[in-house]
């Protein structure tokens, strides 16, 4: 029976977010502290050793991460949180926020005195106003406090484009620019924001670091599956018991999720598929949900982690009706820079809606699914490459489910 | 160095480089359509995607920089397939009218359609049907045709620094357009035309004329004359399938004259004018006290930009007309009058390298002569097409001189098609007029080249003139800051809107890279060597043109045909 374990929300409901003295009598800005003791290349050690990894969906190893912009030489460098949660379905990093916002602002400025940064911006979702507010009274809080005297963080609001949430459109959105992705390499921690080093991670991300600067690599370690250690928080939605959210360790099922915690499906219905990591992640038939949530075991089955959001849909939904109802959602988002992505999220979507109207055939399928692979491994961005994935997986596993719609 | 493999094939290769660039040291060609070797790496096409060992994704190889031991490979299966279907995409609304395209034969997409065995698109066929846009007497732009490199974006915006052209809209609704969407004769657009040489399509071009011509030639009444600018003569050979400057100039006349022109001159003749007129004009300013720097007007781009960036510097301008148009007031009165012909009936024709004459030559004021002055401008690329129309073996022509009234030129004259040579070409006149002595070297080496901005200093016994020359739009702005801030320390400045002068012009055959720019400068200063008179008041035609008709330079008819005014364009966006 797997448990429930908080760590980046932790305070969740046990503090005001408004009161910074209620999140230092939780033990708050102790690991800022104790990490300023220590020296850079131990702290960054530390984290490379507690094997955290990225939890905005790439899964890149956090430690590994700062190391690269620690050891660029430049007389400027920045530490941005990406708080451009977009994905439809997900809401944990607007419950660290709104729950726990210095929690955010001291794993921000662990970062940025391991890297040597001085500024640091949280770039935050367009349809998260509310949390503006939120996040400048903690901020000037800790800025009053002393806490953070030489970090100076502000807060960006996005304009509600999907594509910001990747890491370089990010930049580009807050360099003035058209948010669209950049070509890597170079990578951020070498060029980034105005094309200095720059550390760009997930709000959950950084609320994982005070906690491992506190209790230790080691403890971190141990926890979940060891290659993608430590929790993961995950949101439900569809047909589910419990539309609610949870923090549980990574070597949790797919089926716990869904039928423990998630309660399983409502009423009398048979549960069909279940989508992890937000609009773009794969559907999961019922063959492979006693896979771990983890990174690679999920990477193992072609699905993806990504945001946590879980998606989870029954035996009544028409399932090629929502992959179609997907792909008009990836044709509005493309930023229409990358040609495969630009033309390949519309013809996706076209074809997808020809199937759907049952004016489709195998000969549609074949070409979705030469489409989707190209993309795939072609697209100049994550937002293309994992745009297919739901088409994709959708045939892949419900096969049948096309051929229904064939007159 | 770095080393690495790429279909096998070992390299060594800078550090810094990309597999690109090392693909083409072992002789592999990767596709590539948003790659433009002047210009920033783009990698948005995604033709060029190669596989690299121990990568799941593919990569760019246009983008991609080699590292030690990198496995490469650029034609598996995948490769191939995921190219061919990124074409496919891109075709799949992209108008398949190749047959009546300005592109046919040039295109860099028509090419890998074909490299690519591209039959049958799988993807449903969807042209959008958008407007083209006619606004310009210089360009037109197909919107449908675009296919999104950005290109274009770029050479407006880092070359030029005009900035007329930007990005709209999202993903499949994304579109490059002119400032705030409006047509491209409402936004700041100088008319110079470097977006057609970087566009890979048939997306921007030029506003061919070729039918106006043929009706021209058609016409009995009409008497048909052309003057041919000194840049296009080293670019056309390019046009017809020959080396750069391969093409004779006495071969050139002959096939102007079997196109149907009456009477073929030179605009090198009134280049060496515009050396008499604006060498004085600097020589009055320099003594009287006139407004300085004085800027050359020669490139009507550059007119354009400074009349739309720089209205508060429009006193700087030399009032020279270009040669262009000083020849077109020259032949329908003093030539017109020479020949005995009757001014109503000649139709001029200028053949530029450039696509802003045409805009020039259609501005209202240009009819000091009584006439439009100008009656037609076809571009380097125009007259080529004109030769393969008319079937021309240039092998076989024989050779022929120009007409003898306004046909002879200088050295002086023909460095004029490169950035620099309208400076050279002064200095070497005005050096004699106000010294009185014979200058020994007229090479004015610090002038010649490619580089953005040169500068030079000359000694004219005692007066010290400092000069400078900026060739590229983004350029000559560096310049111009200078100025406005009050910080210039030149006396003259010649600027060309586009890169290498009109040798690089908007008009000049498609070329992608500045390396070809160079071989063209090098033949221009190849004919400037050979010439028996390079300096411009050497010009026995042209001194005549003073006895006969004008008497003197900056004098009463100098002032009515050959000089003119220019205005603030009034852009309220800027």
């Amino acid at each position: 029976m797997a448990e429930e374990m908080r760590i980046v929300l932790r305070n969740y409901g046990k503090i005001d977010p408004l009161k910074i003295d209620d999140y230092l009598a939780q033990g708050g800005y102790k690991s800022l502290e104790k990490a300023r003791a220590m020296n850079t290349a131990d702290l960054i050690a530390e984290v490379k050793k507690s094997n955290l990894r990225g939890r905005g969906g790439a899964g890149f190893n956090c430690g590994m991460k700062w190391s690269f912009a620690a050891g660029a030489q430049a007389d400027q460098k920045y530490v941005i949180c990406n708080a451009d949660e977009g994905e439809p379905g997900t809401y944990k990093d607007r419950l660290i926020m709104e729950n726990d916002p210095h929690t955010l602002i001291e794993g921000m400025a662990i970062c940025a005195y391991a890297i040597g940064a001085t500024q640091g911006y949280i770039y935050l979702r367009g349809e998260y106003p509310f949390l503006v507010s939120t996040l400048n009274t903690a901020i000037n809080q800790a800025k009053e406090k002393g806490l953070v005297k030489d970090f100076d963080i502000e807060v960006r609001s996005g304009a509600g484009a999907y594509v910001c949430g990747e890491e370089t459109a990010l930049i580009e959105s807050i360099e003035g620019k058209r948010g669209e992705p950049r070509f890597k390499p170079p990578y951020p921690p070498s060029e980034g924001l105005w094309s200095k080093p720059t550390i760009v991670n997930n709000v959950e991300t950084f609320a994982n670091i005070p906690v491992i600067i506190e209790k230790g690599a080691d403890w971190y370690a141990s926890i979940g599956n060891p290659a993608y250690p430590g929790t993961k928080v995950f949101t439900l939605t569809g047909d589910i018991n419990n539309r609610t959210f949870f923090e549980v360790p990574t070597n949790t099922t797919i089926r716990e999720i869904v039928f423990q915690f998630g309660g399983g499906v409502p009423g009398d219905k048979k549960f069909k598929a279940v989508q992890i990591g937000g609009t773009s992640g794969a559907f999961i038939p019922d063959a492979l949900l006693d896979t771990p949530v983890a990174f690679d075991s999920m990477s193992a089955i072609g699905a993806t982690l990504g945001s946590g959001a879980t998606f989870v849909i029954d035996e009544s939904r028409d399932i090629v009706d929502v992959a179609t109802r997907i792909a008009g959602f990836f044709e509005h988002e493309s930023c229409g820079k990358c040609a495969p992505c630009r033309e390949g999220t519309a013809r996706t979507a076209e074809l997808m809606e020809k199937i759907n109207e049952g004016r489709g055939s195998n000969k549609d399928v074949a070409l979705l699914e030469k489409l989707g692979t190209v993309m795939s491994y072609s697209c100049l961005c994550g937002l293309g490459q994992a745009a297919p994935a739901p088409v994709l997986t959708t045939i892949k596993h419900f096969k049948a489910d096309y051929e229904a719609k064939f007159v | 160095m770095v080393n690495l493999t790429i279909d096998g094939i070992k390299v060594s290769v800078p550090e810094g480089s990309t597999i690109l660039q090392a693909a083409s040291e072992v002789g592999i060609k990767i596709p590539t359509l948003c790659f433009h070797p002047d210009q920033s790496i783009k990698a948005n096409c995604r033709v060029c995607v190669c596989e690299v060992e121990g990568n799941r994704l593919l990569q760019a190889a246009c983008a991609m920089p080699v590292f030690e031991g990198m496995v490469v490979k650029t034609r598996t299966p995948k490769v191939l397939d995921a190219r061919k279907t990124i074409l496919e995409l891109i075709l799949s609304n992209h108008p398949q009218d190749c047959l009546n395209c300005i592109r046919n034969g040039n295109c860099e997409l028509q090419d890998l359609a074909q490299e690519y065995c591209i039959r049958e698109n799988p993807f449903e066929y969807k042209v959008r049907g958008f407007a083209k846009d006619f606004s310009t007497p210089s360009l037109f732009r197909d919107q449908d045709k675009c296919i999104l490199c950005r290109r274009c974006i770029e050479a407006c915006s880092v070359i030029q620094s005009v900035n007329a052209l930007g990005m709209e809209g999202r993903g499949y609704n994304s579109m490059v357009v002119p400032t705030l969407g409006k047509a491209l004769i409402d936004s700041p657009c100088v008319m110079c035309g470097q977006c057609i040489h970087a566009c890979p399509v048939g997306a921007i071009g030029e506003r061919e004329q070729i039918d106006e011509f043929l009706a021209a030639v058609a016409n009995p009444d009409k008497v048909v004359i052309t003057q041919i600018a000194p840049a296009v003569r080293v670019a056309i050979a390019e046009e017809i399938g020959m080396m750069t400057g391969e093409l004779p100039m006495g071969t050139f006349v002959q096939g102007l004259r079997q196109i149907g022109f009456d009477h073929v001159l030179h605009t090198n003749f009134t280049a060496d004018l515009t050396i008499l007129e604006e060498g004085n004009e600097l020589l009055k300013r320099l003594k009287e006290g006139g407004t300085l720097p004085m800027f050359t007007s020669c490139s009507p781009g550059w007119i354009n930009f400074c009349e739309t960036f720089y209205p508060d510097l429009l006193d700087n301008l030399s009032t020279c007309k270009s040669p262009q148009q000083m020849f077109g007031a020259l032949a329908k009165t003093y030539w017109a009058e020479k020949m005995g012909i009757d001014p109503s009936k000649i139709y001029s024709v200028s053949i530029m390298p450039c696509v802003a004459k045409k805009f020039e030559a259609a501005r209202p004021e240009m009819n000091d002569s009584g006439y439009q002055d100008v009656d037609l401008v076809l571009t380097t690329r125009e007259i080529g097409r004109l030769f393969r129309m008319s079937g021309l073996d240039f092998s076989k022509l024989p050779a022929s001189d120009f007409d003898s009234w306004m046909g002879k030129y200088t050295g002086a004259a023909v460095i004029f098609g490169a950035s620099g040579g309208v400076m050279e070409a002064a200095l070497r006149t005005v050096y004699e007029v106000v010294t009185g002595k014979t200058l020994e070297d007229v090479n004015f080496v610090a002038t010649r080249g490619i580089t953005g901005i040169k500068e030079a200093t000359v000694d004219l016994d005692g007066t010290v003139v400092k000069v400078a020359i900026a060739n590229g739009l983004a350029n000559a702005r560096k310049l111009m800051e200078q100025v406005r801030a009050g910080e210039s320390p030149y006396h003259f400045i010649e600027i060309m809107a586009c890169p290498g002068g009109c040798i690089g012009g908007g008009g000049q055959p498609i070329t992608k890279a500045n390396v070809k720019r160079v071989e063209r400068i090098e033949a221009i200063y190849v004919e400037d060597e050979g010439l028996p008179l390079r300096k411009s008041h050497d010009n026995p035609e042209v001194k005549t043109l003073y006895e006969e008709f004008l008497h003197e330079p900056l004098g009463h008819k100098s002032h009515e045909l050959l000089h003119t005014h220019y205005h603030a364009k009034n852009k309220k966006f800027l």
